[in-house]
């Protein structure tokens, strides 16, 4: 072969390397059906994309859908840290409910609810009830060893009635301003979720990547006999996840019920629990457990969001976004999987057979 | 013998050029294979030889860059599993692959139950399932749990379930592997009586004792190339060796090597850890274990004999309900495999896809584990740290292929046991287990994993070393822990004079008095 085709032949698979890895990436597929959804909801409704500031803010639909996101992205990260361990949390939307009706309730029963520390201390209350709710799932889990689906439907049952004993069984309301900022307020002209959300995202992201907590979560996820013979804390760890799964679900029921003050116990947080899978599923974490992707979740909240602001676009009815959340779920997951990928290899594999064999240096089984 | 098998009859599988090619990776180049009806044909090579690739290439798991098969004279091409058995190629493989929750019957007939109408005939089909058990001479009741078996009747029942399917090809891949001796001998009575019958029987094992006393004729492969094929009664085992592994006699001489011996200032070795009647109810009666520096320990005895319990006591994966141990005189409760990590005592299990491996993680992460078990969930090896480390273990334990970011799970089994080594090794301990560490894996890496373990006694440091293989214990142990039925029933002191016959005498004698007491 002269020199120059074959350095030519070699560009060409240093291309095809590249493409092959950016497939295989966990987050190509999800942003590729996020980038495709706005760019359709451009095509509808021109002027989609358009972001203005005004008066020291942000304005605009992607920022509205941000500022929606955060809700999934925050029950998302968790079970993200909850599916690693080969587990599931099934209470998050229970939870969201009870957090934000026992902040609402101490807010009305206080003589300052105008007041930022009486706001401080009621959002501690819901945290603190959800972290020990968190607790009890792990408790339930790890210790009595009963499985994650059935040990956080107790409390997926049960959590709704305690919201309703705690409101009892009305739609409670405050007017509290600072409160109110939590959901719709702005940091430096960005919406207050959204910054908490990403908060949050640095933090879990700090936790796992920069300690062994993500490797080691990953392993006992991947391999939970293997990991406790090797020494990992696996009970620790999975009972921490199920911990912090619960408190991040009570931040979301108070950012998600911030903009209306109002604690409707039976509403709240309803089937939140499966779009937070969705979330985590769509950022490329698989529910058997193992590698989990926090950035991907995010991206999965965000194009759950948008999905459901797409519609309105589309001028569809709103119930039918279930549907399409349900299509690009599928669309994602079916292109993320290792069938999906071998097949794609394969056809490149034999069209590259057909023009120029490459030949294999190494040999492995 | 040979005599059964005319050279002029055709072959009943003929595999001819057969290429396999990997994501730029070669795993069978150009190989030739014949398999005739009644004969048992051992395929032998090295881990990564080839071998399952081959077979794999045959069952249709992995499709054919070249090349062709031929199955009685008509050229075929697999796209599945299914169709390979459809068409008579039944595959057994080393772990068993049924359903343990279903019963004997259920697993034995899957798909091919009695019918009457659309209902399953439940009686007749285990009517059925009992009649092919009974034809390998099992006899159990087809309607118990098939987990309720020992894995040798749990092997017996994937063969009968082969025979359901009226298999022509019978591959065989391992199936020796978890079986003691009695339990081998009863396998291939079966083994013999269906090549009699006229199916052809491909055989996989590391075990070449085994090899020799079953096979009619072998191919050997290496690096995914025929090296040759030649009748089992014509090849001296020297030269079988020599063509799996591609290297000169002297090199084979240094493989086998030597009994350890040792002078008697060896003995007075400061004592590491000491058992005193630790034991755990249903698991291993109270035994009395003491561990010197620069010992290896063998722990012999048959399967179930109580060797793993007793190493997973002293490991902490399973905790002592008597009994006290002292580690460097101090005593301590091992309750959990931290402790013992920090007491620097680590066990590699013998069960090395179940409890060994992280299989989706990488290789360096494997080895990082358990040190950065130790370290604390909060304290983080940097990257310089732990890339020395893998470096370090790679290159000493000579990991293929150097790179420390594939995935644990595609690598062969010897080279996923010298990554587990280098996981316990990074963690610098005082006491090594090590149950089975060369069960499954080729001669070459087995002769690098005991003069390594040699090497660590040598250091200083103990090591526990449990294998089926008796002449393997007695090559590298200076002392032997003797193991029967679930006791300690003595202990040897190993020397050019005890050979394997004193530790079978030991448990013979310690059966014969257990009979006499019964």
């Amino acid at each position: 072969m002269p020199h120059d085709a074959q350095s030519q032949s070699r560009e060409v698979v240093d291309r095809q390397n590249i493409l092959v890895r950016a497939t295989s990436h966990h987050m190509f597929w999800p942003i590729v059906a996020l980038v495709v959804l706005l760019v359709l909801c451009q095509v509808m409704s021109p002027g989609f994309l358009a972001v203005t500031f005004t008066d020291g803010h942000f304005f605009g639909q992607l920022v509205d859908i941000l500022r929606t996101a955060a809700t999934p992205a925050l029950l998302g990260l968790g079970m993200a840290l909850v599916i690693a361990t080969g587990g599931v949390d099934l209470s998050v939307g229970a939870v969201m409910a009870i957090s934000l009706s026992l902040s609402l309730t101490f807010l009305r029963g206080s003589s300052s609810p105008d007041s930022v520390g009486t706001v401080a201390v009621a959002v501690l209350l819901g945290l603190v009830v959800a972290l020990v709710i968190g607790a009890f799932n792990g408790f339930l889990v790890v210790g009595l060893k009963i499985q994650p689906f059935i040990a956080t439907m107790i409390l997926m049952v049960a959590g709704r009635g305690i919201a309703m004993l705690v409101t009892k069984a009305q739609i409670t309301t405050v007017t509290s301003p600072p409160f109110k900022w939590l959901g719709s307020g702005f940091v430096l002209g960005i919406p207050t979720p959204v910054i908490i959300a990403l908060v949050v995202f640095v933090a879990l992201t700090v936790l796992t990547r920069w300690t062994a907590f993500g490797m080691l979560l990953e392993s006992v996820g991947i391999n939970a006999e293997a990991s406790r013979l090797a020494g990992v804390p696996s009970r620790t760890l999975v009972w921490s996840t199920y911990i912090i799964c619960g408190l991040l679900a009570g931040l979301a029921g108070i950012v998600y019920g911030a903009p209306t003050m109002a604690a409707d116990a039976n509403n709240i947080g309803l089937m939140k629990e499966m779009d937070a899978i969705m979330c985590v599923v769509l950022g490329g974490t698989r529910m058997s457990g193992g590698k989990f992707y926090l950035s991907g979740t995010l991206v999965g909240a965000v194009i759950l969001t948008t999905i459901e602001r797409a519609v309105i676009v589309f001028h569809l009815p709103s119930q039918t976004a279930p549907l399409f959340k349900a299509i690009v779920v599928i669309a994602v997951v079916v292109a993320q999987s290792s069938r999906f990928r071998d097949w794609a290899q394969e056809r490149r594999l034999r069209r590259q057979a057909g023009s120029d064999s490459i030949p294999a240096e190494k040999v492995i089984v | 013998m040979i005599e059964a098998v005319p050279k002029d009859a055709p072959p009943l599988v003929a595999m001819h050029d057969i290429t396999v090619t990997f994501p730029g990776v070669k795993a069978l180049s150009g190989v030739d294979f014949r398999l005739f009806p009644g004969e048992v044909h051992a395929l032998m090579g090295e881990n990564g030889a080839g071998k399952s690739t081959l077979i794999k290439a045959l069952t249709g798991v992995h499709h054919l860059t070249r090349g062709s098969i031929t199955l009685d004279g008509k050229p075929i091409q697999f796209r599945s599993t299914a169709e390979a058995q459809a068409a008579g190629i039944a595959t057994v493989y080393q772990e068993v692959n049924l359903c343990a929750n279903l019963s004997i019957a259920e697993n034995v007939m899957l798909g091919h139950e009695v019918h009457r109408g659309p209902f399953v005939h439940w009686r007749a089909t285990q009517a059925r399932a009992a009649e092919y058990l009974q034809r390998l001479h099992l006899a159990v009741d087809p309607r118990a749990q098939l987990g309720s078996l020992t894995i040798a009747s749990q092997q017996l029942c994937a063969i009968a379930r082969a025979l359901v399917l009226d298999a022509k090809v019978l591959i065989l891949d391992e199936p020796t592997s978890s079986l003691d001796q009695q339990e081998v001998a009863e396998l291939f009575d079966v083994i013999r009586e269906i090549r009699d019958s006229g199916v052809a029987i491909l055989f996989v094992s590391h075990f070449l004792n085994q090899v020799y006393e079953i096979s009619d004729r072998m191919t050997v492969l290496r690096n995914g190339q025929l090296v040759g094929e030649r009748m089992t009664a014509d090849l001296p085992r020297r030269e079988l060796i020599s063509m799996m592994l591609g290297r000169s006699g002297e090199a084979l001489a240094a493989i086998e090597g030597e009994a350890r011996t040792r002078t008697e200032e060896d003995r007075e070795t400061p004592l590491f850890l000491s058992a005193r009647d630790v034991g755990r109810r249903g698991s291993v009666q109270p035994f009395s274990l003491d561990i010197r520096r620069s010992e290896v320990l063998g722990l012999a005895g048959l399967l179930g004999s109580g060797r793993t319990e007793v190493a997973r006591l002293l490991c902490g994966a399973d905790r002592a309900d008597s009994g006290e141990v002292d580690v460097d005189g101090q005593k301590v409760t091992l309750a959990d495999p931290l402790t013992a990590l920090k007491h620097k005592i680590v066990y590699s299990t013998e069960d090395r896809k179940r409890d060994g491996i992280v299989g989706d993680l990488s290789i360096r992460e494997n080895i990082a584990l358990a040190l950065q078990a130790r370290r604390g969930v909060l304290r983080p090896l940097s990257r310089t740290e732990l890339d020395a480390i893998v470096e370090k273990f790679m290159v000493a334990l000579d990991v293929h292929p150097n790179n420390p970011d594939m995935l644990i799970r595609n690598l062969s089994g010897g080279n996923q046991q010298k990554v587990l080594l280098a996981r316990w090794l990074a963690t610098d301990p005082t006491l090594l287990i090590l149950d089975e560490p060369t069960r499954g894996i080729d001669i070459g890496t087995k002769a690098e994993i005991q003069r390594l373990v040699t090497q660590l006694a040598d250091d200083g440091r103990c090591v526990v070393f449990i294998s089926s293989e008796l002449e393997e214990v007695m090559r590298v142990a200076n002392r032997v822990a003797v193991m029967c039925d679930r006791a300690k029933i003595g202990e040897l002191e190993n020397g050019p004079s005890v050979g394997v016959d004193a530790v079978l005498e030991e448990i013979g004698r310690a059966s014969e008095v257990k009979t006499d007491a019964a």
